[in-house]
C-alpha cells in the first residue's frame, strides 16, 4: 500500500509491521501521533503513561516478558526517562524494544532545544535517524530485529520537520512475531552492583560490535559524484537540505545511525575529496567525532548550532564560503513589515479567567508546561516562570522555603490535570511534607490540551476513548497532605477571586482546583455568542485586559466577533457598565 | 521537471492542515513526487501558521524558503503580507481579504494595517484577492474557507477539476462532503 504519510505515522508502520505488541508514551510535540497511530490497531496494546519514566519502563517490562515493545516522547521527554535508559543498556532485551523520540530544533513547540544524539552516546545505545517518512518506516521497522541482535534497546531519532512533513511511503504487511519465552536471568536483570559490574563490559564490547556494523549497513551511506572537490557528512532533514541545493553534484556521505558512528568509512570518505563539510542540525557530534580521528572539517564554525537549517542556510553558508551554486532563487519582492502573531488562549479557553483573577491580584505565578503557558503573554502577562513539567508545585515550594510569609501571601503555581499527573503530584507532597504554606491551582481543563487532546488519568477514558479508572484529584490532593482542597468554575470571576485570596490566606498549604474542560472538546457545546450594546459601551477597554482573542476595539468601542465567541461569559462580568450581553437585538 | 512550490498560510485553526492533506493527495494521485511540511503543537492556537506543498519529479526538501514559492494561498490578508517575501519573482499570491486581527491589534500595540495588499500590488506582486468568507458561510459553514481558497486556487493548475472533486471525496469525511463540495464549486467560480 503507497501512502502519503507524516513522519510520525510511517514510524507507526514501522513498529506495528515490525511485530510490535505494546507501546506506552506520554504525548509531546512532535512525538504524540506516533503513539496515535498505533492506538488505531486493536491487535497491539497502546496506552498514555502518566509520564515518559512510566512509559519507558512499561516497554521495559514487556520487552522483560518477551514481547516486541516501544515508547515515544518528545527530547525533553526523554530527560524525564533518563534513568531507566541508562540501565537498561547494561540489562539489554528479550523482545525487541525501540525508544522513539522527537527532539525539536528551532522549538516550534518546546522550551529547549536539546539534542538527544548525546544520550545515545552517554547510555551507549545505538540510535538511528530518518531524514524522511519512507526512511522513517524502513528504520522503525528494522530497529526490532538490530535491538535483539544487539541485546539492546535502540532509539529511533526523529525530529519537527521529518514528524511532520509527509511523503510517500510503501507500507507492507505486518510480521507476526511470536513472543520469546521468560526465562528468570538474575544476572542480566537484576541491576546491583555485583551484577552490573559484569554487565558493563557486555556493553562496551557491544558498542564495538554496532560500530563494525555501522561500517556496513542499511542506514549509512556514500553517494559519491564524479566532482570530489566538495565532500558533505550530514543526516536527517540536512541531508535533504543538501541534496536539494547540489543534487548529485557533490560527493556525501549519509549518516542514518549517529551512534555509534562509523569510523572507516568517515576515514575513507574524507580521503577522496578535497574538502570536507559536516552539515547536522543542533550540537557538533558528527563534526567532533570527525575531528577526533584527525580530520580536517569544517561544521559549526559554519552552520549554526541554533534553531533549524533550511535549503536557504545552507546555500547561503556556502555561497559565503565561495562555492558555486546555480538555481539561486529570486524573490519579487520584501515582505512588509506587519504585526506578529504569536499563538494565544482560544477564545473562551478557561484557563482565562483564573489568569485575570490571578493578574487582577498581582499575584506571582509559578508556571507550568501547557496550554496554560500562554498565559505568559500580552495582555495578561500572567506568568513569572515556566521551567519544565512539574517544575510549578515543587517550584514555589523552594520559593516560598527562601522567602517565607513574604512569599507565601502572593504567590501560587499554576498546573494543567495532565501536568499534575505526569509530576506534580511529587512536589505537592513535597509541599505538605516539608510544609510551605504553598497554594497550588490545578487548572483542571480535563484532557491534554496543547499536544492536541490526548487522554489522562484525570479524564476517566483511556487512549482508545473507553472508559477507564479516573484520578479523583481532590482525593488525591487530601491523601498526598493538603487538607485545604476547593474547587471553582474559572468562568466565574467572583468565585475564583474569593478562592485565590482565602487560601492565599490561609496559614497552610491548599490547592485549588479551577475545573472546566476544554472548549475545544467535541463534547462541550458553545452557547449563544455575547454582543456588546455600542449604546452602552463607554470605551473603557476593561473587557479587553483579558486577552480575548473574540474581542477587538474599532471606533471607540469594543466588538465581539460572533464566528470566534463561545459564550463564556467572563467579559460580560467584567463590563461594568452591562455593555455586553446575549439579548442586545 | 523543475519543483513547484505552494506555500499555504492563515491563523491556526483556520483549516489549512485539511487543504494541505487535500493537495497532498491529489499531487500524489497524479503522479508527482510530492512532499508536505505541516504544523502541529503550540502555534495551532491562534498563531500564524503555514505549511507548505513541494511537487514535481523529485522533490528532496520539505520546506519551502524566501524566493522560492510558486503560489502563496493565504486564508487572511495579514498573512498573506507577512510571507510575501517567499514569492519567487513572477510567483502568485491568491488570498481571502478577511482581517482577523492579531493580539497585538486587540491589545492596542500595533495597527491592523488594511491597506497592505494595495501596497503589494503597487510594488509589482500579483495578487488575486477576493472573498472567501461568504462562499464559505453560503455552503453551509465559515470553517469552509480553506475549501473555497483551494477551489479557487483549483484554476491556477492544468489537473481537471474532476480530480480534485476525487482527492475531496478521499480527504473529506462523508458528513461534510457535500458542503465542502460545494464551497470548492463556490471557490472555483469566484
Amino acid at each position: 500500500m503507497k501512502k502519503l504519510v507524516i513522519g510520525n505515522e510511517a514510524v507507526a508502520w514501522g513498529l506495528y509491521n515490525g511485530g510490535i505488541g505494546l507501546v506506552s508514551s506520554y504525548p509531546g510535540t512532535p512525538s504524540t501521533e506516533i503513539t496515535e497511530f498505533l492506538a488505531k490497531h486493536d491487535d497491539i496494546h497502546s496506552e498514555w503513561a502518566p509520564n515518559e519514566k512510566v512509559a519507558m519502563e512499561t516497554a521495559f517490562g514487556a520487552s522483560l516478558a518477551g514481547m516486541r515493545s516501544a515508547c515515544a516522547m518528545k527530547h525533553v521527554g526523554l530527560n524525564v526517562a533518563a534513568d531507566p535508559l541508562f540501565t537498561m543498556s547494561y540489562t539489554g532485551i528479550t523482545g525487541g524494544m525501540v525508544i522513539c523520540v522527537a527532539d525539536d530544533p528551532a522549538m516550534h513547540s518546546s522550551q529547549n532545544e536539546q539534542d538527544s544524539r548525546h544520550y545515545a552516546i552517554a547510555s551507549k545505545v545505538p540510535m538511528l535517524e530518518p531524514s524522511d517518512s519512507a526512511e522513517a518506516y524502513a528504520f522503525a521497522k528494522s530497529a526490532f530485529a538490530l535491538s535483539e541482535q544487539y541485546d539492546t534497546p535502540v532509539i529511533l531519532r526523529m525530529c519537527t520537520r521529518i514528524a511532520h512533513s509527509q511523503c510517500v511511503v510503501d507500507i507492507g504487511e505486518r510480521e507476526e512475531v511470536p513472543m520469546k519465552d521468560y526465562v528468570k536471568q538474575p544476572s542480566k536483570y537484576i541491576m546491583m552492583p555485583g551484577y552490573a559490574k559484569l554487565r558493563h563490559p557486555v556493553v562496551e564490547e557491544r558498542t564495538e560490535k554496532l560500530r563494525e556494523l555501522a561500517e556496513d549497513c542499511m542506514y549509512n551511506r556514500t553517494e559519491m559524484a564524479e566532482n570530489r572537490e566538495i565532500g558533505i557528512i550530514t543526516s536527517g532533514c540536512s541531508y535533504l537540505y543538501v541534496k536539494e541545493i547540489f543534487g548529485d553534484s557533490v560527493s556525501v556521505l549519509k549518516i542514518g545511525m549517529p551512534n555509534p558512528l562509523p569510523k572507516k568509512m568517515i576515514r575513507d570518505f574524507a580521503a577522496k575529496v578535497k574538502k570536507l563539510y559536516v552539515i547536522e542540525e543542533l550540537d557538533p557530534v558528527i563534526e567532533n567525532h570527525v575531528k577526533a580521528l584527525g580530520i580536517e572539517v569544517t561544521g559549526k564554525q559554519l552552520f549554526s548550532a541554533i534553531g533549524e537549517f533550511s535549503q536557504k542556510t545552507i546555500r547561503d553558508a556556502f555561497l559565503k564560503e565561495g562555492v558555486q551554486i546555480t538555481d539561486v532563487p529570486e524573490a519579487q519582492g520584501e515582505a512588509p513589515q506587519v504585526p506578529g502573531r504569536p499563538p494565544m488562549m482560544c477564545s473562551g479557553c478557561p484557563h482565562r479567567g483564573m489568569y485575570y483573577t490571578l493578574v487582577k491580584n498581582k499575584i506571582t505565578v509559578i508556571g507550568d508546561i501547557g496550554c496554560y503557558t500562554l498565559g505568559a503573554v500580552a495582555p495578561l502577562n500572567a506568568l513569572d516562570s515556566t521551567l519544565c513539567m512539574g517544575a510549578s508545585v515543587s517550584g514555589i515550594h523552594g520559593f516560598n522555603a527562601a522567602r517565607g510569609s513574604e512569599t507565601e501571601k502572593k504567590t501560587v503555581a499554576v498546573i494543567g490535570d495532565s501536568t499534575f499527573m505526569h509530576s506534580g503530584m511529587t512536589g505537592l507532597v513535597n509541599v505538605a511534607y516539608n510544609a510551605t504554606n504553598s497554594t497550588v491551582i490545578i487548572l483542571d481543563n480535563s484532557i491534554t490540551g496543547m499536544t492536541g487532546h490526548q487522554q489522562n488519568p484525570t479524564t476517566g477514558y483511556n487512549i482508545k476513548g473507553d472508559p477507564a479508572a479516573k484520578v479523583d484529584l481532590e482525593a488525591l490532593c487530601k491523601a498526598l497532605g493538603i487538607n485545604r482542597v476547593r474547587v471553582v468554575d474559572p468562568y466565574d470571576l467572583k468565585a475564583c477571586e474569593e478562592a485565590v485570596l482565602e487560601e492565599l490566606a490561609a496559614e497552610e498549604p491548599s490547592v485549588i482546583i479551577s475545573r472546566r474542560p476544554c472548549v475545544l472538546l467535541k463534547y462541550v457545546k458553545p452557547k449563544t455568542p455575547l454582543q456588546v450594546d455600542a449604546d452602552k459601551c463607554r470605551g473603557c477597554r476593561m473587557c479587553m485586559k483579558m486577552g480575548c482573542p473574540s474581542i477587538s476595539f474599532k471606533d471607540g468601542k469594543a466588538r465581539i466577533d460572533k464566528t470566534l465567541c463561545i459564550g463564556c461569559g467572563v467579559c460580560e462580568q467584567l463590563c461594568k457598565f452591562g455593555a455586553i450581553g446575549g439579548k442586545t437585538e | 521537471m523543475k519543483t513547484t512550490s505552494v506555500m499555504i498560510v492563515g491563523v491556526g485553526g483556520q483549516g489549512s492542515l485539511l487543504a494541505s492533506r487535500l493537495l497532498g493527495t491529489l499531487l500524489t494521485d497524479e503522479g508527482y513526487d510530492v512532499k508536505v511540511s505541516e504544523v502541529h503543537g503550540m502555534s495551532q492556537r491562534g498563531g500564524s501558521v503555514v505549511t507548505y506543498v513541494r511537487f514535481g519529479e523529485k522533490v528532496y526538501s520539505p520546506i519551502v524558503t524566501e524566493g522560492e514559492c510558486d503560489y502563496i494561498i493565504s486564508f487572511e490578508k495579514l498573512e498573506a503580507a507577512r510571507y510575501a517575501g517567499y514569492l519567487r519573482k513572477g510567483g502568485k499570491i491568491i488570498v481571502n481579504t478577511q482581517e482577523i486581527d492579531p493580539m497585538p491589534v486587540i491589545t492596542g500595540a500595533a495597527e491592523y494595517p488594511g491597506d497592505v495588499l494595495e501596497t503589494l500590488k503597487t510594488q509589482g506582486f500579483d495578487i488575486d484577492d477576493f472573498d472567501a468568507l461568504s462562499p464559505a458561510v453560503e455552503a453551509g459553514s465559515a470553517k469552509a474557507v480553506n475549501i473555497v481558497l483551494m477551489g479557487h486556487f483549483a484554476k491556477c493548475t492544468s489537473i481537471p477539476k474532476d480530480r480534485w472533486i476525487q482527492a475531496l471525496n478521499k480527504v473529506i469525511a462523508p458528513k461534510f462532503l457535500e458542503m465542502n463540495l460545494k464551497a470548492f464549486d463556490l471557490g472555483y467560480g469566484a
